[in-house]
């Protein structure tokens, strides 16, 4: 288990600027779901983007988070969803 | 990781154009994640070879190196890590998951 501000932090760490938000799913603090908006993301695809923040939270996907739904989002596209929406 | 492991994984990998490690299997995924990306490869008519890391442990482990990707389940198409539950699914609300698919 891992506090959602923790799960936070660490991506906001790795990702200096990123707009992060974390959503714990079950109220177990341990099945999560992360929306993470980076600069660091333009020019990388999709796999790419994913594995910066497994990288960042290396050490708790080994045990302490047990699920992780992710969206990772350039600073670009996601202004373009938040205007469609 | 050591070099039979390898092997083994690059053969499994390589052995069918689509492969898909997953928790369960095809007919019972033991996850809702596996589960999600088995339900799109049906709906597409895409063969695909499922195989159950819960089953292997080594593999499991092996795979997370070898591929450098931490969770599971994991899509493999001609060789290459195509992605997870997330990236699958945006791939296909994209229409891009089609073309991944027929490449090769």
């Amino acid at each position: 288990m891992i506090d959602p501000e923790e799960v936070k932090s660490r991506l906001v760490a790795a990702l200096p600027g990123a707009d992060v938000e974390v959503v714990d799913l079950t109220g177990t603090r341990d099945h999560y779901q992360a929306r993470v908006v980076s600069a660091l993301f333009e020019g990388k695809s999709p796999i790419e983007q994913h594995r910066l923040v497994y990288g960042a939270l290396a050490e708790a996907m080994e045990g302490a988070i047990h699920a992780l739904a992710l969206k990772t989002y350039t600073p670009k596209a996601w202004a373009k969803i938040k205007g469609e929406s | 990781m050591d070099t039979a492991l390898k092997e083994r994984i690059e053969q499994t990998v390589g052995g069918s154009k689509v492969v898909l490690f997953m928790k369960g299997n095809k007919n019972f995924p033991q996850c809702g994640f596996s589960a999600q990306v088995v339900g799109i490869l049906k709906k597409k008519g895409v063969e695909f070879k499922d195989v159950n890391i819960l089953q292997d442990a080594e593999l499991r482990q092996g795979l997370k190196e070898y591929s450098n990707w931490p969770t599971f389940p994991q899509l493999y198409v001609n060789g290459q890590l195509v992605g997870g539950c997330d990236i699958v699914t945006g791939l296909e609300e994209t229409g891009e998951l089609d073309q991944v698919l027929k490449a090769g």
